[in-house]
């Protein structure tokens, strides 16, 4: 029998940033808060260790240890799925803070076409433009009445930033200046000028200069150390929960913060949620923790997990495409890119700072006429300056040897001598791409792991060709003597880093037919059950996701607010 | 990768374009070892003295002893590595640099026992996207993929691989790294790929770990190793740096 505790307003499961936003925000207005994380906790003092390539970067010291939890994959329906037993393709945060602890911090806002998608591209474009099994739909909340919350976020963390010429309206500028800018990165911009676009630089999560937020929290400004993304920082200057909204939530006396405690499931009766079931990993006891209102918070994959493994809301059936738990998991097209070799010019490429770097959205979205293209959407296309580390950074030409002299040769010359520009690719849903649970595998406490059945389509095969050639474009403007780029996407593989992108499962959207949650990420099927996350994404953007994450937490939190009060569906 | 190195998928890209890996994985799920194993030419003695002496700046350095292989194994790889990344006249190579006592170290520890990657059966053979499948650790799979080289270097050239001259260790090398070689043990091309892997990581990760001896992988490329900011420098033309590790934190 579970240990039972005394019940509290509200319970957390997951605090990365999307639970360390709702912490927050719900023990500011006095609500009581018990937040569980599986992982440790974790200082910025644990880091003055970390410029430590092997330890943080490959060996990935603060991911989630796979040999615990991990997920299946297989690309269609007729293969079986393997476990991921190694990472590649993303990596999974875990402990407190997590992924918003060793994140790059590009922080972007996502368009107002990606949340009307299949209104406005239907308006545009017609009906046929959509294929057939492309399960797009709009996300029941407009640009308008999400901006607001972007603000807020925004203003959180600190983004540095400069104004995106063609961004959507904004209520307020960036609350501080943009990152510096390098040698590289002024080539990409009078380049992308020069052909017509309009570059600007990436709006930051590592400050451009000291800040202190709106709750009152001071943080030092970046240091450009170069070991950012899969690191944590040691300045504090890299916007991560536990720099930013975990300590305003432990200020106000009313947050219990559990580290080594698992979530395995969501306890529920006569439709409505009344706490969880959680495991202590020190000690393997079983722990009940009852509580009025339940908040999951752990990420696409174990959301989607924890509501199957505890049976709450319609499961997705790909063959009717009915139901909508585990529903429109997409990704990201990073994959169209194309390096160019310069011989007369060195850069300081081992320098940099998770999100520096110069981008342009010419080609993202429906900026761009998609009436003769193959493909709907698009992607920011940019040059990023994260800091070439050694073990991960070898460039050589295509076709050249990878190991001997030729290769010792050139990669010791082009080092310093190649830049990369890319396409963040955005992702569209489709009726045959969805999480269910594994029949087979489980996770070390027995639950079933969750399962992924996915591959690139036709569509993004075409958009990565797309932004390739104008990846291309663009260094051959800089003035690169030789380019490779990208020719075929090929298929989708869980072996090779991409990012840790991935979306939906548990979707938002206006309709309690097509969609999980509402757009206060609300469960339709339990009122007081919020799903908070990429999970909530109809589809995926062709923009990092975080911003976007940020500001449906703050939205979700008021919703909560508003529930403790006044109960019921809130849309 | 947008927000991670754009330059390291390329060349992870590349390798798989060109077919590096064939199978999944670096071995197949479930095969029986033990026979295959049992064909293993014996090992010759070894002639020469490769890669034992070397130390910081000529001191004796402690960290170069051995934690995982054997002296004769621990002589294959340092042979093998140092083909990788072979020496020249401008820069050192994985011999000078102890990428074969850095693989030694890491795979007595928890890289070498797998130990935070998922483990579980059942086994199955699968799909090259879907990954390494097969039940062996990082330890056996270089314990078998070691014995594999001499005994392919014995069929080829009748010698054992520290022996032959270095076009031929190479043609032995480019045999595995095509899958010229049929194993029924490990994957040729698959055990190769993680002998080239690790040799990068010898070469540059921090000279804690026992390889990129006294900096020296770092400075070849001009790597300033982990330096505290770049702020001042940032906005600059490239610079040279003079590179410190994370001894200098202590
Ligand atoms: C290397 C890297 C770089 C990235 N760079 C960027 C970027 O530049 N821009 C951007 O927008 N995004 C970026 N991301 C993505 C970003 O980190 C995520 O979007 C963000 O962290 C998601 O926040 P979250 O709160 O939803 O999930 P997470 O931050 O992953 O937090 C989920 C938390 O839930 C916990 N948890 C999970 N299951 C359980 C359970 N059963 N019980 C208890 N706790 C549980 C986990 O341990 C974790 O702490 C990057 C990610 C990675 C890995
Ligand atoms: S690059 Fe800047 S924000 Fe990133 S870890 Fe270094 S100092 Fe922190």
């Amino acid at each position: 029998m579970a240990k039972k505790l005394p019940k509290v307003d509200v319970v957390i499961a997951g605090v990365g940033w999307a639970g360390g936003i709702i912490a927050a925000e719900l023990t500011k207005k006095g609500l009581n808060v018990v937040g569980l994380e599986r992982g440790e906790e974790r200082n910025t003092e644990d880091y003055f260790m970390v410029h430590d390539e092997l330890r943080y970067a490959i060996r990935g010291e603060l991911f989630q240890d796979l040999s615990k939890e991990t997920i299946t994959f297989r690309s269609n329906e007729k293969m079986r799925a393997l476990p991921m037993r190694q990472y590649g393709s993303f990596l999974l945060g875990s402990g407190l803070g997590g992924a918003g602890v060793h994140w790059n911090g590009q922080t972007f806002r996502f368009l107002p076409y990606d949340f009307e998608i299949r209104s406005q591209t239907i308006d545009r474009y017609g009906k046929d433009k959509i294929p057939a099994d492309m399960t797009i739909q709009d996300w029941g909340i407009t640009y308008d009445e999400l901006e607001p919350y972007f603000d807020t976020f925004e203003k959180m963390a600190g983004i540095s930033g400069e104004e995106n010429p063609l961004g959507p309206k904004r209520s307020d500028k960036y609350p501080t200046g943009p990152m510096l800018q390098s040698p590289q990165m002024k080539l990409f911009k009078k380049a992308a000028e020069k052909l017509g676009y309009h570059p600007y630089t990436i709006p930051s999560a590592n400050l451009s200069e000291a800040y202190e937020n709106p709750d009152g929290i001071s943080r030092a400004a970046c240091e450009y150390c170069s070991f950012c993304e899969r690191f944590g920082c040691e300045y504090g200057a890299k916007a991560d929960p536990v720099v930013t909204v975990i300590p305003v939530a432990k200020k106000t006396g009313k947050f219990d913060l559990r580290t080594h405690s698992w979530v395995r499931r969501v306890l529920h009766k006569d439709g409505k949620a009344t706490g969880v079931l959680y495991t202590d990993v020190t000690t393997g006891e079983e722990i009940e923790q009852p509580a009025d209102m339940v908040v999951l918070t752990s990420y696409v994959f174990n959301n989607v997990k924890l509501l199957l493994n505890s049976d709450i809301g319609r499961p997705y059936d790909s063959a009717t495409g009915k139901g909508s738990i585990g529903k429109n998991y997409a990704y990201q097209v990073e994959k169209g890119d194309a390096t160019g070799y310069f011989k007369n010019k060195k850069f300081n490429n081992f320098a940099g700072a998770g999100a520096l770097g110069m981008t342009l959205d010419d080609f993202n979205g429906d900026n761009f006429d998609h009436s003769d293209l193959n493909f709907i959407h698009g992607g920011y296309l940019a040059m990023g300056q994260t800091g070439a580390r050694p073990i991960q950074n070898n460039p050589i030409p295509a076709g050249s040897p990878t190991w001997g002299k030729e290769f010792k040769e050139n990669s010791l010359n082009y080092i310093n001598q190649t830049l990369s520009v890319y396409g963040m690719g955005a992702s569209m849903p489709y009726q045959h791409h969805y999480l269910d649970l594994d029949p087979i595998y489980k996770d070390t406490f027995g639950d079933p792991l969750i399962r992924m059945t996915y591959d690139f389509k036709e569509q993004d095969r075409e958009l990565a060709k797309f932004t390739a050639k104008k990846s291309r474009e663009i260094l051959e403007e800089m003035g690169a003597d030789h380019i490779d780029s990208m020719d075929e996407l090929g298929p989708y593989n869980i072996t090779t880093y991409q990012s840790t992108h991935n979306t939906g499962g548990v979707i938002m959207g206006a309709d309690p037919d097509t969609s999980a949650v509402n757009n206060y990420l609300q469960m339709w099927d339990m009122e007081n059950l919020f799903v908070v996350g990429a999970s909530a994404f109809a589809h995926n953007s062709g923009y990092n996701p975080t911003g976007t994450v940020g500001a449906l937490a703050y939205r979700a939190a008021e919703g909560m607010l508003k529930y403790s009060k006044d109960g019921g569906l809130l849309a | 990768m947008t927000e991670d190195n754009h330059l390291d998928k390329e060349e992870k890209e590349r390798l798989s374009r060109r077919k590096f890996i064939k199978n999944s994985g670096i071995a197949v799920g479930g095969l029986a070892v033990g026979g295959a194993l049992g064909s293993v030419i014996p090992w010759k003695k070894e002639t020469g003295n490769q890669g034992i002496e070397k130390g910081a700046k000529g001191e004796k350095n402690y960290n170069q002893a051995l934690m995982n292989f054997t002296q004769a194994e621990f002589k294959v790889i340092d042979a093998a590595t140092e083909r990788i990344f072979p020496k020249d006249d401008k820069a050192p190579g994985a011999s000078d640099l102890g990428v074969a006592f850095y693989i030694d170290h890491q795979l007595a520890g928890s890289y070498g026992f797998n130990a935070r990657d998922y483990m579980e059966a059942p086994f199955f053979h699968g799909e090259e996207v879907q990954g390494y499948q097969g039940r062996m650790k990082r330890r056996e799979i270089f314990k078998i993929g070691i014995r594999e080289l001499q005994n392919y270097s014995h069929e080829k050239f009748d010698k054992g691989f520290t022996e032959l001259e270095a076009d031929q260790q190479d043609e032995i090398l480019k045999d595995f790294a095509e899958d010229n070689v049929n194993l029924s043990t490990v994957s040729a091309s698959g055990f190769f790929n993680l002998l080239r892997s690790v040799t990068l990581e010898g070469l540059y990760s921090d000279p804690l770990y026992g390889g990129n001896v006294d900096m020296d992988g770092w400075k070849m490329r001009n790597y300033p190793g982990n330096q505290m900011s770049y702020k001042d420098i940032i906005e600059k033309d490239f610079q040279e740096i003079e590179p410190t590790s994370l001894q200098d934190h202590m």
